[in-house]
This record gives C-alpha cells, sequence and structure tokens, in this order.
C-alpha cells in the first residue's frame, strides 16, 4: 500500500425491504484499501442489493454507510463516483447506443468532472484501460454488436480506471473463460498494490480463496459468517452459505447403450469459424464442449440452433436431416438451446416470472377449446418454480425483480418445460449458487435418464467432468481432442485447453 | 467494405432522396433550378432548423417536446407585445431576440420542472404545458393579430446578405440569418459531441437506469434539455415573426408534425439514443423541399401534409426495420471473438 493512505469502506446495519420483502436486515462490513474482501451466499442472498446500497443505487431504507472518512445516510451514486467507487455490475449496466470506447471512457469523465469530451482522449482512456487488462477488442464498435464475454470485460476496464478506490465486482468472471480470469486477477493484484479496496463477489470457490484476503457470508439477508479467509475451507464456505453439506462428485448416470442417436452433425464448415465439426449424441447421453473464448463453441451450439450461419454440411436430428441456418426448424425438429446471454437474451425483463416460464412451450397449456388454461399456465408456473428453487413471493412480479441467479433459472426452466429431444445449454449454471448448482445438475442428469440428449458447452471444468459422459475440447474451430468417460480428468482437460 | 457501410447510412439515403426530388421537381418546373428558388429554400428552412435542433436534443434524450411550437411563438408574440407596451425601440434585433429566448428558456424551465421533478411522461408533460402556454397566451398576453412590429425586426427581414441578379428570372436574396444559423448549428453539433452534456443526453437516452449508476444526474441534464430546447424554441419564435413581418399568436400551432418528421427521417431514433445534427439539416431541406415546391408538381397543400405524415410513418418504420434486422445480426454475433 503505498500511495493511498489506509481507508475504510463499509455499512453498518443495513435493512432494505422491496415492498414487504426483506432483502437485507442488518448487514454490517467493512474493508479497508488494499483488501480485497469476498461477500459469499446463495442466489437471492442479498449480495448484488448490499454492493447497490453501497453504491448509491438503492437507498437502505435505514443504516450507515461509510467510504473513506464520510458517512452518509442517503447516498446518490454521483455522491459514490465522486468518492471514488466504481461497480461491475452484475447485468454490466452499459449503454447500447455508444461506442465501446465511450462506455469505458465516461467514468473517467465524470470522476474528473470534466465538461469536454474528446475524441481522441476517449480513444486514449478506452484504449489503455483495455490494454490493462490484457484483452483487444475494436474501440470503435457499437456496444450492441459485440459477445456477451466482450461486453462484460469493457464492464470491468470500465471500473478499473485511474480514479477508482473502492471497486465492487459482482460476479465479473461469469463469461470469461480461465484465460481472461487470470489476467482480471493479475489487474486485482495491481489495484491492491495501488491501495484500491476491492468487494468481490463469485459463485466460483476458487476464484473467492485464490483471489480474497477476507469475507462475508449471507444467508437471507443476514450475515451468517465473516472472518480471514484463510480460516474459511472450501465446504465451509458453501455449508454457511446453504446450511447444507454440498457434495461435487460425479453424478453421471450410467449410458445404456443405444443404436439411435439424437443428433447427428456431419462435416460443418464455417469459415474461419469451424472447419469440419462431426459428432453425434445417444438418446440420454451428456456431451461437454469447452475451448477458450474465440475457439468457436458458442458459434457452434448457435449453428446447431440456426442462429449462426453454416456454409455446409448436415445436421440429422432422429434420422431426419433438417434444414439449416432457421432456428424455427430446429426448433420444431425439437432442439432446445439456453443462451449464455440470459439477462439480456433469454428473457422479457419486463414480463411476469410466470409468463416467462411458459413462453416456449404454450401450445401445452392449451385447453381443448384451443385456448390457454390459466388454471395449467399457473400450476405449470409454481412447479417450475418449485422444482429449480426460484426464489420469488410471486411469481406475477416482473423477472427484474429476481436475483441474477433466480433469472438464470428462469431461463432454464422455461426451456426444460418445452421438452426437447436435445437440449444445449450454453453454461448452464453460470451465476448459480453451488447448491443449487448441484440440483440443476441433478434435473439434467434425471433428464438424461429419461431420454434427452444434452449438449452442454462450458468452461466449467469441474461441472463437465461431474455431469458428462464424453467432453469434446475445441481449439481454432476444429475438435482437437475428445475424452471418454474414463478419461475425465481436470489436470489433463485443462492442459489440453492450455 | 466502407461503401457499403455509407450507402446504409441515413444520411445517405436523405441525400438520395433530396436529389431525386430536385430532379423530378426540376423536371416538371425549371425555373425550380434558379439561385432564387434555392435562397427561398433556404429562408424557409431557417426557423424550421432551429426548432429542429431543439427537438433533436429532446429526441436523443428519450423524450419528445410537443409544446415547442407553442413557446416559441409565446416567446416571439410576447417579445413583440413587451416591446410595443414599453415603448421600447432599438435601433437592432438583439433586445427582442434576447427577451424571446429569455421567455423561452424559463417556459423551458417550466417543462423541465413537470418532467424532471414531477416525473410526468414527456408527451404528456408537454402536451399538458402545451396547452397552457397557449391558454396563457391568448388570455393574457394577447390575441390579436400585430402587424406593426418594432421597426428593427421589421427591417431585420429584408437583411439580405447577398444579393444576385441573374441575366434572366428573378433577384436572388441570401438573408444574413444564414450566418447565425450555420454558427448555432455547428454550436449545437459541438455540443453534443464534444460536451459532457452532450454525451450525458445520448447516454440517457440509450438508457436511464445504467446512465443513473454511472453517476450523471438525470434531472439535472433532462431539466438543461428542457431548458435548452424553450431557449432555441423562443429564439426561432423571434425570428419567425421577424420574417414574417407581423406577430401572430395563432401562428406555428400545429407545426411540430413537420419538425418532428423532418428529425426523425434524419435518423433521430424515437426510442432515444441515436441521431445527428447532419441529418436534422438534411431532414429539415427535404421537408422544406417538399413544402415549398410539391406545388410545382401540382400536388394540392393538404396533400402535402398527408405527405409529411407519410414520411415520418416511413421515417419510423425504417427505424423499427433496421433494428430488428441489427436484433438478428446480434444474435448471430453473440459469439464470443475476443482475441486474447
Ligand atoms: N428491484 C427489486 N424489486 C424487488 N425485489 C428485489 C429487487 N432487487 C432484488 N430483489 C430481491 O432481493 C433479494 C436479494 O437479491 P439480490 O439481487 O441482492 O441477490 P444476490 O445475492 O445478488 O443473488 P445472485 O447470486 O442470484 O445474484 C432477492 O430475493 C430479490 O428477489
Ligand atoms: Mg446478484
Amino acid at each position: 500500500m503505498s500511495t493511498l493512505l489506509t481507508a475504510e469502506y463499509g455499512v453498518e446495519n443495513i435493512v432494505k425491504s422491496f415492498g414487504g420483502a426483506k432483502a437485507l436486515s442488518g448487514v454490517s462490513l467493512s474493508v479497508k484499501s488494499g483488501e480485497v474482501h469476498c461477500i459469499a451466499g446463495e442466489n437471492g442472498s442479498g449480495k448484488s442489493t448490499l454492493i447497490k446500497i453501497m453504491s448509491g443505487v438503492h437507498a437502505p431504507d435505514t443504516g450507515l454507510i461509510r467510504l473513506g472518512d464520510k458517512s452518509f445516510t442517503k447516498l446518490s451514486p454521483r455522491e459514490a463516483v465522486h468518492e471514488g467507487v466504481q461497480v461491475i455490475f452484475q447485468d454490466f449496466s452499459l449503454l447500447p447506443n455508444l461506442s465501446v470506447a465511450e462506455n469505458i471512457a465516461i467514468p473517467t469523465y465524470i470522476s474528473e468532472n470534466s465538461r469536454f469530451f474528446s475524441k481522441s482522449k476517449t480513444k486514449e482512456i478506452a484504449a489503455n484501460a483495455l490494454d490493462l487488462i490484457g484483452v483487444d477488442i475494436d474501440i470503435n464498435a457499437s456496444v450492441t454488436d459485440i459477445s456477451i464475454a466482450s461486453k462484460q470485460l469493457i464492464a470491468i476496464a470500465r471500473a478499473t480506471n485511474q480514479g477508482v478506490k473502492m471497486l465492487f465486482m459482482d460476479e465479473p468472471t461469469t463469461a470469461l473463460t480461465r484465460k481472461e480470469i487470470k489476467h482480471l486477477f493479475e489487474v486485482v493484484e495491481q489495484l491492491k498494490e495501488r491501495g484500491v479496496a476491492t468487494i468481490f463477489v463469485s459463485h466460483k470457490i476458487d476464484e473467492i480463496q485464490e483471489i480474497c484476503n477476507t469475507i462475508t457470508i449471507l444467508r437471507n439477508g443476514e450475515v451468517v459468517a465473516d472472518g480471514i479467509m484463510r480460516d474459511f475451507k472450501r465446504d465451509s464456505i458453501s455449508e454457511a452459505m446453504t446450511g447444507l453439506n454440498v457434495s461435487e462428485t460425479r453424478i453421471a448416470p450410467p449410458l445404456k447403450k443405444a443404436s439411435t442417436k439424437v443428433i447427428e452433425v456431419r462435416n460443418l464448415i464455417t469459415k474461419p469459424t469451424f472447419l469440419d465439426i462431426s459428432f453425434s449424441i445417444a438418446p440420454g447421453e451428456i456431451l461437454g464442449i469447452t475451448g477458450l473464448l474465440g475457439s468457436g463453441r458458442t458459434e457452434l451450439a448457435e449453428a446447431i440452433f440456426g442462429q449462426y450461419p453454416i456454409d455446409s454440411g448436415e445436421v440429422i436430428v432422429e434420422g431426419e436431416s433438417i434444414r439449416l441456418n432457421s432456428s424455427p426448424a430446429a426448433l420444431k425438429a425439437g432442439i432446445g438451446y439456453v443462451p449464455p446471454d440470459r439477462l439480456t437474451q433469454g428473457l422479457f425483463l419486463e414480463q411476469s416470472i410466470l409468463r416467462n416460464l411458459v413462453a416456449v412451450g404454450v401450445d401445452q397449456y392449451q385447453s381443448r377449446g384451443k385456448r390457454l388454461s390459466k388454471k395449467r399456465l399457473a400450476e405449470a408456473g409454481e412447479k417450475w418454480i418449485k422444482d429449480l428453487r426460484i426464489k420469488t413471493k410471486n411469481s406475477l412480479n416482473p423477472v427484474t425483480s429476481l436475483s441474477g441467479g433466480n433469472q438464470q433459472r428462469v431461463v432454464l426452466a422455461k426451456w426444460l418445460a418445452m421438452n426437447p429431444k436435445l437440449m444445449i445449454l450454453n453454461g448452464p449454471t453460470v451465476g448459480v449458487d453451488i447448491g443449487s448448482k448441484r440440483e440443476i445438475l441433478e434435473i439434467i442428469r434425471d433428464r438424461a435418464q429419461e431420454g434427452m440428449g444434452f449438449l452442454v458447452v462450458s468452461d466449467d471444468i469441474p461441472e463437465l467432468i461431474q455431469i458428462c459422459h464424453r467432453v469434446l475440447v475445441i481449439k481454432n474451430g476444429q475438435i482437437s481432442k475428445e475424452f471418454n468417460e474414463s478419461e475425465l480428468d481436470e489436470e489433463v482437460l485443462y492442459k489440453e485447453l492450455s | 467494405m466502407d461503401f457499403k457501410k455509407l450507402l446504409r447510412r441515413n444520411e445517405t439515403a436523405l441525400i438520395i432522396a433530396i436529389v431525386l426530388l430536385s430532379v423530378i421537381i426540376g423536371a416538371k418546373s425549371p425555373e425550380f433550378y434558379s439561385l432564387a428558388n434555392l435562397f427561398d429554400i433556404f429562408r424557409s428552412s431557417f426557423v424550421q432548423l432551429l426548432f429542429a435542433l431543439g427537438v433533436l436534443v429532446v429526441i436523443i434524450s428519450g423524450g419528445i417536446d410537443v409544446s415547442f411550437p407553442v413557446v416559441g411563438i409565446f416567446s416571439g408574440y410576447s417579445a413583440v407585445v413587451l416591446m410595443k407596451h414599453f415603448d421600447w425601440n432599438p435601433g437592432n434585433v438583439s433586445l427582442p431576440i434576447a427577451l424571446a429566448i429569455v421567455i423561452g428558456v424559463i417556459l423551458g424551465a417550466l417543462n423541465s420542472i413537470a418532467i424532471a421533478s414531477f416525473g410526468i411522461p414527456t408527451l404528456i408533460a408537454t402536451l399538458g404545458t402545451s396547452g397552457i402556454f397557449r391558454g396563457i397566451m391568448l388570455t393574457f398576453i394577447g390575441s390579436s393579430f400585430i402587424s406593426d412590429i418594432p421597426a428593427a425586426l421589421d427591417k431585420f427581414a429584408t437583411a439580405d446578405l447577398l444579393k444576385i441578379q441573374p441575366a434572366e428570372g428573378t433577384l436572388a436574396r441570401l438573408h444574413v440569418l444564414i450566418i447565425p444559423v450555420v454558427i448555432i448549428t455547428i454550436l449545437v453539433s459541438l455540443m453534443l459531441n464534444r460536451t459532457m452534456f452532450g454525451r450525458s443526453v445520448y447516454a440517457l437516452g440509450g438508457g436511464v437506469e445504467a446512465t443513473r449508476r454511472l453517476g450523471i444526474s438525470i434531472k439535472r441534464t433532462q431539466a438543461k434539455v428542457y431548458m435548452f430546447v424553450g431557449g432555441i424554441s423562443g429564439l426561432a419564435g423571434i425570428l419567425y415573426v421577424s420574417l414574417q413581418r407581423k406577430a401572430n399568436p395563432y401562428d406555428l400551432y400545429g407545426s411540430e408534425l413537420d419538425i418532428i418528421a423532418a428529425v426523425v427521417l434524419g435518423g433521430a431514433s424515437i426510442m432515444g439514443g441515436y441521431g445527428t445534427v447532419f441529418g436534422t439539416v438534411l431532414g429539415v431541406l427535404l421537408i422544406s423541399l417538399i413544402k415549398g415546391n410539391l406545388i410545382l408538381l401540382g400536388v394540392s397543400g393538404s396533400w402535402q401534409r398527408a405527405a409529411i405524415g407519410a414520411l415520418l410513418l416511413i421515417g419510423i418504420t425504417v427505424q423499427a426495420i433496421n433494428e430488428s434486422k441489427k436484433a438478428k445480426n446480434r444474435r448471430v454475433s453473440t459469439s464470443d471473438e475476443v482475441a486474447g
């Protein structure tokens, strides 16, 4: 800690409710400059709400916010920014109509209190910020046109600017692979050196253990444990979060021999993204696909679902070749696709949770006269809320009222409800807490046992090992290696990836 | 590649439309291609352009203001009434202009209060204030037509920068307003692109919550936006009075269609967040061309209004189509092409 004096940031006795439902009931915590503090907790435990209160986005019902030597009972985002607070929001909170460069540079202008705006300075700030986190994104592109991983990197670059003294990172790694995460952690170390206080939120426990010095664990809006990171073991964190002992052993069901295939993909080519990809999935089989950003794994998933152009090749579902480049055709053939960018792509955010849940398979809920049966809809909705443990008081509330992880579950439920023959899951447990991750994997397992085929695209190697029968590693648009059940091993897979 | 991009730009489409329309009108009536007619188109565009620049800023911010014509005529008419009442007869137009701008800013501030402080949706708020302002003007300030406006204003109507008499045909007069209007246009463009206020206006149009989280004050930005529209509408109003050489409180009312159509055709997104000054200038020229010259093609005045209404709808439809095309492309490119 060189330049900055040691400062403390924190909250005392924060209470916050949303229309009767308590999100936080008397939370206190503090973090010093040069320290990385973890907030852990299940989905809906109040992590994001706490961050929003400390950065002035939400006003607390009661309680005190301390930023350095100033205390606030009421704080605006503007005041927070001027105290050096920057946030990487869970939903990124970028401006879609502005360029990448502007999104990154605007906070710098604001913390400098500038009146004027210069294009060259903006580009310089953005280029430097992206350099700092070691990524190369076209700074002139519009934010609407870029991938979710790039969006997350931009949210990171924007918050790690020169003026930052207190940095909040709300699940900053959900869309990133190991390589970018490693780089991000180097940046966090640099910020630590500079005396920045950091609050880090993640559901990936190894990330927490790697980067954090201290930890606060929330459950249902209350602090259930806090202290020095070293004093917490992996199990004790997850147990404090959930109150349960969560096991991470392999749960893939035994694969029955089957002569048929749910899907066969033959010689898919779209230059330069993929060059000749072929594989097949048997009924009940769970096939994993992994690879680095830019390897083509996401494009492959999208291509099969007709959302990424295919130049040539064949996709055969249950023996019948389907029309390429058409997602209606893919849907009709029985392919479901859960996209990675769930918060912006997978949901009608302003619509009710119930409506979102039943959005895909609407015709299942028709009664005889072709009219939608309200009762059947509500029953199905309630069932999914229970099965996926979606944390909400009322299924008629809009999706925006759910915590990030619970929004993810709504998307997953929506597609499972459609009952496809092949389900493509792109990052099935991204942003989901470890207790529920286990439950989601168990749901996948059960569905597989009933014969549904799964294609799971994920960066989470332990998860792939837990659930998959086979894993393909994609590199530069080609399958670089295939791992059978007996060959699945963390070390080996990581090595193949790098 | 870049040529394709250029073709897809809204401005390019507008230029093509303007050129095509000119060719058609010119083919029918050759007098269209005269310097006098060009200068006339300019003259009829000045006031429109000023209004349009104000509307552009509101539309970018994600709002809409339908009170600007009333604010314009309120300011222009009141300035004239004030000057006559106190018998002010200045030698030049700076006093009435300053008066009208001040009145416009005050009316804009009232809009700001309704929108920023009470959070009333912008269309409803300005629709309401538009009625209130008009009522106040007609009841308390005056409802009669003033034909003997102060001498300075009257003289300004014929203040020409250039007079060119071609070998045959009519005398072409270029009004001196071309200079301040060009300067103001450039200043607005600089304000939008080179100041933090301008970028905050775009940010606001891109997303209220995301903008607030950046530490940009929504209320302050909105307040400034509506005061700016008020001020520039006041200026447009007094210039209108001057160019018309009369102050009629019933004028301008209803002209919001032309202006909003010009701004939307110029590429400003009705949903907020997008729009350029250059596009707006072209939009205004296109509308002026239609209003001033469709008559040469034998299209009657009432049909012109229909044509402009149709153009507004076309503009919005094109925006919607582009939007859904973009959404489609976006889905295809949600791939993760990050170079490490
Ligand atoms: N705007 C809102 N309106 C109503 N309820 C809300 C709102 N924001 C959050 N909540 C509720 O507050 C609780 C805490 O949500 P929060 O987003 O803080 O959870 P979280 O710990 O960040 O979870 P996750 O890991 O899923 O991101 C949840 O029950 C959520 O439904
Ligand atoms: Mg959260």
